[in-house]
């Protein structure tokens, strides 16, 4: 059933490619267009619930099968377990929320949304995929749709941006491209299907050199530190709706490379070298120090930058190490929460994303902190205000959000292999409170008088009301947000399963 | 020499043959007087009966293929990768043909078509050609209606000068193909590839291991032209932007297809050698170590010099190509580029039919999406003047279903999945990788997947005009309907092929299974 949702995304996306153009004034195929995104947004993200209700307490499900290119012992092989049902679910939500906040995108509708749907699909698809190659085929799917929607319908820089991130995204993938042939080559099974891979017992050397480039070449998308750069240029440029998804699942994709592909067919990768270097003694310590490195930088940065939408763009840096370092962690707890997080960010930073780029920057034309401080927008857009305040409290870690479950987990998990990871991520994460704060304060509650010259003499002109679109989709991601912090176990019976069975083995 | 079988096996040949010069007679005869689109439409149709009739043709081809009279090494072989390669040049001709309609650069439509199938008849001989001469003579035929077609828009300066440069080259490359040829005969004593490589393993050959690799250096060097690999491609770039549309699409495809068809003789000569005095089959010295030399690590010379000339060519043509502002300079770079990829599965080349059939998949898949790139940039040539990238500026809004032609097409070009030339790239590099898992194949494929990431951002640069950027004038881009129809068919097989990739591939196994 879960395989629908690939299906009629793509199938959305070729209607509204083909859908003609509106003559002249074409309000009426935009409004088209809106409506056919939104049906086909919503119906994924309904099977991606009823997949994941019926799925609970199952391990690995496969949904289809068959033989692809029967030559070189390719499989079209769908499948869903716990991992997979949490990230397609994230992935409906995004959905749902994206066009929710792209309602009011009046230039080329049909095409944005044809690209946006193309770039759901392609991701559905990574999520839903148990062989390798086709797994690679929908990876760089959603590359191409991702370059589009930034470079035509961005902002600041934003063909830089979208050339910046197709490039970084697609020699991410060739690093993956050689890991994906070397690993079809050495294993001899004629397969390349995940569980043929995985049972394929590759040589310890070849997993050697094998896993940091798999997990370089995936953790490229993830944001993994010092590859971050595409993210914070490219979340800036890409309209709002893009930006959500870059930050809410496109970063997942590598996260989730990492540790499906990376982690789950070159276990042996992450053996110690035999030899250390100031306690660098493996790959696991490599990708740590490199994960501790990305919250603790992304964080610092983010307290600096004078752009709102900066502000976010280096927080998914940081978060995302939360995630990287969680994987690494390699138990339980640890790798529980690097999927939790996965989802959790997925949502915070959508909804933060939604709040800068549409709800404030449609209304204000302008992102910078200075300026914003001058508007008094907690008295003037209080809805945005509040959006922001319980979003950023999510963002921090507070108890009662996804967010603090899924760190605290992930720090649990480093303590448990290392405890000096913890103390330093630690430090992200007090860091992470202040930028929030800062970011905060600045945009919605200065208690700066106004200069004479920017009381405007005749009362403040007023803001575009706040539309039902924006109210229903940021009425969502909070509902994900507090269901999953107050009651985390929702996701975590359907994670902790398929973590147990990914970290005991591979995926037999 | 038994005639009766000589005419069965060049049956294809003899239909092309017949029918371009029915060309001529209809052209020049009948339709003399008749208008220009009426003649370009009855020469197309013409021949495209007359490839019609040669593929028709084929199972007609005595099994076996022609041999040498009182022996049973063959001069032609028939079935299997040189049928493959036989359709499939006819099959490109036909599409290089369908974009002649509707352009005017040149009022000889008949001579023009004529002439294109006789170069398509040289392709069809050198694709089954096992002996020397029949090689040169098949190579000649088609290089020589080349530099034709090249020179045929008369009223155009860079189409001579182009014309003249490729003329020069081909001429010199020509000299060096035939002198390494002469070497070939002088140390082995037949003009048989087969018999060439059995008289590897004789002690003349093994006593001079230097006038090998000068023969050896000397085919390279003639058939590196042929495919434009570097060093040997300054002439590409100049020729694919003079050439008239339907010109350059055939070299870029046909020609093409020929060539890498010839390496796949020499490839499979070479590791099919059946020693008739001692009852062994042999791999020859030109894939082994056994003799005449082991140098750098590689697997003999010939090996060596191909993955050199494989490894400069993907490197300088993907680099080269994102300085490029004509596009058409920019497809001749990136077929450079893609020359590289293949010649890799050449140097690597496996026993049984694995490399055969990648390089035949991918040659002929680049043929049709080349032809397809060539046909939309065209359209939009006639409609500025210029294949400078700015004349592709706004293309979407002017010509939407041209923009999604070549949106398509290029990105296939660049390896992007479920597009064809992804699957193409795939099946190349495994190829390699079966043939040999060794650390230089290795670093050799890591260098080729790198690269193509590289020619991503020159495809990107082109589907940036043609999607971001606003349209610098407005109207209309026209093309004619029937150009429209075949270019919208080479992209949905381009996205079905990409799809269903086990297609093509039983398709081609297909080929085998009378052997």
């Amino acid at each position: 059933m879960l395989a629908w949702t690939i299906y009629i995304s793509f199938a959305g996306a070729l209607v509204l490619a083909l859908m003609p153009k509106g003559k002249g004034g074409s309000g009426h195929s935009a409004a088209l267009a809106r409506g056919i995104a939104l049906v086909v947004a919503v119906a994924g993200f309904a099977i991606a619930i009823a997949g994941f209700a019926s799925g609970a307490g199952k391990g690995r499900v496969t949904i289809v099968d068959v033989p692809w290119v029967p030559m070189m012992g390719i499989h079209y092989m769908l499948a869903a377990d716990g991992i997979s049902r949490v990230l397609v679910l994230l992935t409906g939500l995004a959905a749902v929320a994206g066009v929710l906040f792209s309602w009011n995108i009046e230039h080329r509708t049909n095409e944005f949304f044809a690209f946006f749907l193309a770039l759901i699909g392609g991701v559905y698809g990574v999520f839903l995929s148990f062989d390798l190659f086709l797994l690679f085929v929908f990876y760089e799917i959603a590359i191409v749709p991702k370059y589009f929607l930034i470079a035509i319908w961005g902002s600041t820089r934003r063909e830089y941006a979208a050339m910046k991130l197709a490039l970084y995204s697609f020699v991410g993938s060739a690093m993956v491209l050689i890991v994906l042939l070397a690993a079809y080559a050495t294993s001899g099974s004629h397969s390349t299907a995940l569980v043929d891979l995985a049972r394929a017992n590759l040589p310890v050397s070849f997993q050697m050199w094998a896993f940091p480039v798999a997990f370089v070449g995936f953790g490229i998308l993830a944001g993994l530190w010092p590859f971050h750069t595409w993210a914070p240029t490219g979340h800036v440029a890409a309209p709002t709706a893009a930006s959500m998804l870059l930050a809410g699942v496109v970063m997942k994709l590598g996260a989730y490379g990492c540790l499906r592909v990376a982690i789950g067919l070159f276990p042996h990768g992450l053996d110690p070298w035999g030899w250390s270097f100031w306690g660098i003694g493996s790959w696991r310590d490599v990708f740590a120090l490199l994960a501790v490195i990305g919250i603790i930088y992304g964080a610092l940065v983010a307290l600096a930058q004078t752009d709102f939408k900066f502000v976010i763009g280096y927080s998914s840096v940081s978060h995302m190490g939360f995630v990287l370092l969680g994987l690494v962690t390699l138990t339980q707890v640890g790798v529980d929460g690097a999927v939790l997080q996965m989802f959790s960010h997925g949502v915070i930073a959508g909804l933060l994303f939604a709040i800068v780029g549409r709800i404030v920057y449609e209304r204000t034309h302008t992102r910078q902190l200075a300026e914003l401080e001058g508007m008094y927008l907690g008295r003037r857009l209080p809805f945005a205000a509040w959006a922001f305040v319980i979003a950023g409290v999510a963002s921090m870690g507070l108890p009662g959000f996804s967010g603090f479950v899924a760190e605290l987990q992930v720090l649990i998990g480093a303590w448990v292999a290392r405890p000096w990871w913890t103390a330093a991520s630690g430090v992200g994460i007090v860091i992470g409170v202040a930028y929030t704060w800062r970011a905060m304060q600045k945009a919605f509650f200065t208690d700066r008088l106004p200069r004479p010259d920017e009381h405007p003499k005749e009362g403040w002109p007023k803001f575009d009301p706040i539309t039902w679109p924006e109210v229903t989709a940021t009425c969502l991601l909070f509902a994900a947000t507090l269901i999953v912090g107050i009651y985390p176990s929702v996701l975590l019976n359907s994670i902790e399963p398929a973590v147990k069975a990914l970290l005991a083995g591979g995926m037999q | 020499m038994n005639y009766a079988n000589l005419f069965r096996v060049t049956l294809p040949e003899t239909a092309l043959d017949v029918a371009a010069l029915l060309v001529l007679v209809v052209d020049l005869g009948f339709l003399r007087k008749a208008a220009l689109q009426t003649r370009i439409m009855a020469s197309v149709l013409i021949g495209l009966f007359g490839c019609g009739a040669a593929v028709f043709f084929m199972p007609f081809q005595a099994d076996g293929g022609l041999s040498y009279p009182g022996s049973t090494d063959l001069m032609l072989s028939a079935g299997g990768y040189a049928a493959i390669a036989q359709v499939g040049i006819l099959m490109l001709t036909v599409l290089t043909l369908f974009l002649l309609i509707g352009s005017d650069f040149t009022k000889h439509v008949g001579e023009f078509v004529a002439v294109v199938l006789m170069a398509a008849t040289g392709g069809l001989l050198i694709s089954a050609a096992q002996d020397l001469l029949v090689i040169f003579v098949g190579l000649e035929l088609l290089s020589l209606g080349l530099y034709i077609l090249t020179a045929f828009a008369k009223r155009s300066g860079k189409s001579a000068e182009s014309a003249m440069k490729y003329y020069l080259f081909g001429g010199m490359s020509a000299a060096f193909l035939l002198f390494g040829f002469s070497y070939l005969y002088g140390l082995t004593g037949s003009t048989n590839l087969h018999r060439i490589m059995l008289g590897f393993y004789g002690p003349t050959v093994i006593g001079s291991a230097p006038l090998v690799y000068v023969a050896l250096v000397m085919i390279a060097a003639g058939l590196g032209f042929k495919v434009a690999a570097v060093p040997f491609h300054l002439w590409a770039p100049d020729t694919y932007e003079g050439a008239p549309a339907p010109a350059a699409a055939f070299i870029a495809s046909v020609s093409k297809v020929a060539s890498f068809a010839l390496l796949i003789g020499i490839g499979t000569a070479a590791m099919h050698v059946f020693d008739g005095a001692h009852g062994v089959v042999r791999v020859t010295a030109l894939f082994t170590t056994e003799t005449p030399a082991r140098w750098m690590g590689f697997n003999g010379p010939w090996s060596t010099i191909i993955a050199i000339i494989a490894v400069a060519s993907m490197v300088f043509g993907n680099l080269a190509a994102l300085a490029q502002d004509s596009v058409r300079r920019l497809l001749a770079y990136s077929a450079i580029a893609h020359a590289g990829y293949i010649l890799l599965a050449v140097a690597y080349f496996s026993r049984g039919n694995i490399s055969a059939n990648a390089i035949l998949y991918y040659i002929l898949t680049y043929g049709l999406t080349t032809i397809g790139a060539f046909g939309a940039v065209s359209v939009v040539e006639r409609m500025h003047g210029s294949d400078r990238m700015d004349a592709f500026l706004g293309l979407y809004k002017r010509n939407g279903l041209l923009a999604g032609v070549l949106l398509v097409l290029f990105l296939s070009l660049a390896g992007i999945p479920p597009l064809v030339g992804f699957w193409a790239k795939f099946n190349l590099f495994a190829a390699v990788l079966e043939v040999n898992r060794g650390v230089t194949p290795f670093t050799l494929v890591a260098i080729a997947v790198a690269m193509s990431a590289v020619s991503l951002y020159y495809y990107l640069q082109v589907l940036k005009r043609v999607f971001v950027m606003a349209p610098a004038e407005d109207g209309l881009v026209k093309g004619n309907p029937l150009t429209m129809g075949v270019l919208a068919l080479i992209t949905v097989a381009v996205v079905v092929l990409g799809c269903l990739p086990g297609l093509m591939q039983s398709w081609m196994a297909g080929f085998y299974a009378g052997m």
